[in-house]
C-alpha cells in the first residue's frame, strides 16, 4: 500500500505534470481527478491546492467537487477491490444475503479494507448486469450469477 | 471457419473470455481453421455465453457454454453447426429474439463492433448520408415526424428539443450524450455501446448537423468500462474513416466527439446535473428554465439526449420517419428496448413496438422468475419506478398507461421479484438510496428521503404504525411537488406504490408473526 503519510517531491512532480495535461481542456476536473486517481490510487490532499490553482478555482470548490463523487477515493484501497452490486435487480436474487457472508466472513463493513490490505469491499449501485444478476465487479473484472462461497473463495485467493 | 464469441460485459462476466481462449485453443490443437470473432450480445443474456457458429444456413447457437466444454463440442461437430450442447439451431429463429422488432438493435449481436466494413454492410451510415443530402432543417423534420420521445425516461419529444437548439443563435452548440445509465434493471445503453458504436456516432453526428452544433460529449459512467473502451475506440476508427473531424464525410460540416466518464453519481443522469458534472462541478441540478436548450453545456444551446435516442436516429434517416412512426401505441411510437432483469427466467433486452401488455412482456417473453416462484412485483422504470403487482399486469406498455397508474416506463427496465420480497425493505430501499444519492441542492429531496428512512425504521420496528404510515404518505407528497428533479420527485412512486398495492408488508414484524 503506498504510504500516505509521506507526500514527497516525487510525487508532487507527478501530480504536477498530470495538471498540466488537462488543465486547458474543457471541462478539465473530472478527466484530472480520474487521472490523478489511476496515478496514485487515490486523489491525495495535497492534490487540492495545486488543482485549485492550475483551475483558478478555491480550494472549497476543489474539495466539494471530490467529495461530491463516490469514486474519488481519500485514501488508498486495499490490492484488490470487490464491487457487489446492491441495486434492486441484484437484490431481487438474493445479493444482501450473499453480500453479508462474505462480509462477515472477512469481518469488514461495506467501505472497509482487510487489515493486511489485501482487499476492500464496495457498494456498487448496478453495473448494468441485470439479467445475470447477482453481480460483481473484481477489479476489472466482471463476474455474474455470483454466489456467496464463490465470492468468498475470490476474496481468499486474492493475493 | 467464424465463430462468434460476445465480447459484451455481461457475458464476460459469465465465461466468454475463456470460452474464446478454449475455442482458439482446440481449434488450434485440432489444425482446424478458425476465426474468432468477438460479437456484441445479441441482448438475450441468459443464454450466455451464447457462441454462434456461421453455417451456410445461417448463424447456429449454443448457449450457456463453458470453457471445459469446448473440447467435447468440437467432438460433436459444433464446429460444423452439428446439433450438441445447448444446440438451440437458428439464433434468429428462438422465438424471443424472432418476436422482436429491431429497429435500434438491428445489427448488435451480428456484427464485429469494431468493424467499419460490417457496419457499413449492415445499413450503416445511410442515415447520414441521407442526413448530408437533405440539410439541417429536413434531418430536425424528420426526428419530429419520426415522433421519437425521449428514451432516457421523460419521454420528451426529441425533434422539439431539436427545433429548439437549431433556432437559438450561438457560436458554439453541444450535443451531449446522456449515457449515465444509473437505473437498476437497464443495460439498453450498454449494450448498443459495446454491440454497435458506430450507431450512437452516427445518431450524434445527425445531430449536429441538424442543429448546427460541433462538438459533442457521451457522458458515460464509470461503472461501464467496456463500453467506455469500446466507445474510445469506434470514436478514433470514425475520425479515421472520416465521419467524425473537420470534413464528415467530405462536406463542410465538422463534428468532434468525446467520451467523459463520470464518477459514481446517480444523480448524473438527471440532464442538467449531468451539464453541471460535465463542466467540472458538483454535479447538482439546476433550476429549469432556462432550458439546456437555450443554455446548456457552458451556457451554449445544447442537445442533451438519451443513448438510445441518439442511437435511434440513423434508422429514421435511413428508413424515413414513418417506418418509426408507423408502430407503436397512442402518443408513443416507435421501438422501445425492453429490459427484462432481476428474477426472471428469461433475461435480456426485448425491442418491440410501444402496447405489449406488462404481463406478456414479464410472463409470455420474460418465462416468470427464474427461481420458478410465482411473480409477486415487478419494478418498472428504475429505482424511482412504481412496483406493479400481477393484477396490473394488463397495463399496455406505453408512456401514457403507465402514467395513468402512477407509474413510469422510464428508460425501460423491468426488475422482476417473486413472492419472497419483503415489499416494506423496497420501500425503505428507495428512501435509502434517495438519501444516498441526493444532490443535496433542494430541501425535500436532501432531508426527506433521511427522515424517510428513519421514519421506515419505526414502522418496521413496530412504534406507532399508522401514524407513520401517515407520516410517509405525507413527506412522499412533499417530495413528490416540492423536489427540483426526478430523483427525490419520484422516490415516491416506488414507495407509495409498494404501500398501495403490497399493504400486508407494512404491518411491523412482530404482528405479522403473530397472524400466521
Amino acid at each position: 500500500m503506498p504510504d500516505t503519510t509521506r507526500f514527497d517531491e516525487r510525487m508532487t512532480q507527478r501530480l504536477r505534470n498530470i495538471i498540466v495535461q488537462f488543465q486547458h481542456i474543457e471541462g478539465a476536473m473530472l478527466p484530472l481527478l480520474h487521472e490523478i486517481q489511476s496515478a496514485f490510487g487515490y486523489v491525495p490532499r495535497e492534490a487540492e491546492p495545486e488543482i485549485a490553482l492550475a483551475l483558478n478555482l478555491t480550494r472549497a470548490e476543489v474539495h466539494g467537487v471530490i467529495s461530491f463523487y463516490h469514486d474519488y477515493r481519500r485514501e488508498p484501497a486495499g490490492r484488490h477491490v470487490l464491487k457487489l452490486c446492491r441495486a434492486e435487480a441484484c437484490q431481487s436474487m438474493g445479493s444482501e444475503a450473499q453480500a453479508k457472508a462474505v462480509l462477515d466472513h472477512l469481518g469488514l463493513n461495506w467501505g472497509e479494507t482487510s487489515a493486511d490490505g489485501r482487499i476492500t469491499i464496495e457498494a456498487v449501485y448496478c453495473l448494468g448486469l441485470c439479467a445475470t444478476a447477482p453481480s460483481a465487479l473484481f477489479d476489472d473484472q466482471p463476474i455474474g450469477r455470483i454466489n456467496a462461497s464463490r465470492l468468498v473463495a475470490l476474496a481468499e485467493a486474492a493475493a | 471457419m467464424d465463430i462468434f464469441v460476445p465480447q459484451d460485459m455481461a457475458a464476460v462476466a459469465v465465461g466468454a473470455n475463456q470460452v474464446a481462449d478454449a475455442i482458439i485453443a482446440e481449434a488450434r490443437r485440432r489444425n482446424i481453421m478458425v476465426r474468432v470473432i468477438r460479437n456484441g450480445s445479441r441482448g438475450m443474456f441468459w443464454l450466455e455465453p451464447l457462441v454462434e457458429i456461421a453455417t451456410p444456413a445461417g448463424r447456429v447457437g449454443y448457449a450457456d457454454v463453458r470453457a471445459e466444454d469446448v473440447p467435447s463440442l468440437f467432438d460433436a461437430g459444433f464446429a460444423e453447426g452439428k446439433p450438441c450442447g445447448n444446440h438451440l439451431g437458428l439464433v434468429e429463429n428462438i422465438p424471443y429474439f424472432a418476436k422482436q422488432t429491431r429497429f435500434v438493435f438491428k445489427r448488435a449481436g451480428l456484427i464485429d463492433p469494431l468493424s467499419l466494413d460490417d457496419y457499413r454492410a449492415h445499413g450503416g451510415w445511410r442515415g447520414l448520408e441521407n442526413a448530408l443530402s437533405a440539410g439541417p432543417s429536413a434531418i430536425v423534420a424528420a426526428v419530429k415526424a419520426s415522433g421519437l420521445r425521449g428514451r432516457g425516461g421523460a419521454g420528451f419529444p426529441t425533434g422539439i428539443k431539436w427545433e429548439t437548439v437549431a433556432r437559438a443563435e450561438a457560436a458554439q452548440k453541444y450535443i451531449v450524450c446522456n449515457a449515465d445509465e444509473g437505473d437498476s434493471g437497464t443495460f439498453a445503453d450498454r449494450l448498443i455501446m459495446e454491440a454497435d458504436p458506430f450507431a450512437l456516432i452516427e445518431g450524434m453526428v445527425i445531430a449536429g448537423i441538424g442543429v448546427g452544433a460541433t462538438r459533442g460529449y457521451i457522458y458515460l459512467r464509470s461503472e461501464y468500462p467496456f463500453a467506455i473502451t469500446m466507445m474510445n475506440r469506434a470514436i478514433a476508427l470514425a475520425r479515421t474513416a472520416g465521419m467524425l473531424g473537420s470534413s464528415i464525410n467530405g462536406s463542410h460540416h465538422a463534428f468532434e466527439l468525446e467520451v467523459r466518464v463520470g464518477a459514481g453519481a446517480y444523480v448524473c443522469g438527471e440532464e442538467t446535473a449531468l451539464l453541471d458534472s460535465l463542466e467540472g462541478k458538483r454535479g447538482q441540478v439546476r433550476a429549469k428554465p432556462p432550458l439546456p436548450a437555450i443554455k446548456g453545456l457552458f451556457g451554449q444551446p445544447t442537445v442533451i439526449n438519451n443513448t438510445i435516442s441518439l442511437a435511434s436516429v440513423p434508422f429514421i434517416l435511413a428508413e424515413g420517419a414513418s417506418a418509426f412512426a408507423d408502430v407503436g401505441y397512442g402518443r408513443s411510437r416507435g421501438t422501445m428496448p425492453v429490459q427484462l432483469a432481476g428474477n426472471i427466467r428469461h433475461g435480456g433486452l426485448f425491442e418491440a413496438a410501444f402496447g405489449l401488455t406488462l404481463g406478456a412482456l414479464v410472463d409470455e417473453i420474460g418465462g416468470g422468475t427464474q427461481t420458478g416462484r410465482p411473480v409477486r412485483a415487478v419494478q418498472a422504470g428504475g429505482p424511482l419506478g412504481a412496483y406493479f403487482p400481477p393484477s396490473m399486469f394488463d397495463t399496455p406498455y406505453d408512456y401514457e398507461a403507465f402514467a395513468k397508474c402512477d407509474g413510469l416506463i422510464g428508460h425501460g427496465g423491468l426488475v422482476v421479484f417473486d413472492d419472497s420480497v419483503d415489499m416494506a425493505r423496497m420501500a425503505r430501499f428507495a428512501m435509502a438510496f434517495c438519501a444516498h444519492e441526493s444532490c443535496g441542492k433542494c430541501t425535500p429531496c436532501r432531508i426527506g428521503a433521511v427522515r424517510g428512512v428513519e421514519t421506515f425504521d419505526k414502522l418496521l420496528a413496530g412504534i406507532d404504525v399508522s401514524q407513520n404510515l401517515a407520516l410517509i404518505e405525507d413527506l412522499c407528497e412533499t417530495m413528490k411537488f416540492g423536489s427540483l428533479c426526478a430523483l427525490g420527485g419520484f422516490t415516491p412512486y416506488p414507495v407509495l406504490s409498494a404501500m398501495r398495492h403490497f399493504p400486508e408488508d407494512f404491518v411491523p414484524a412482530p404482528l405479522r408473526h403473530a397472524a400466521e
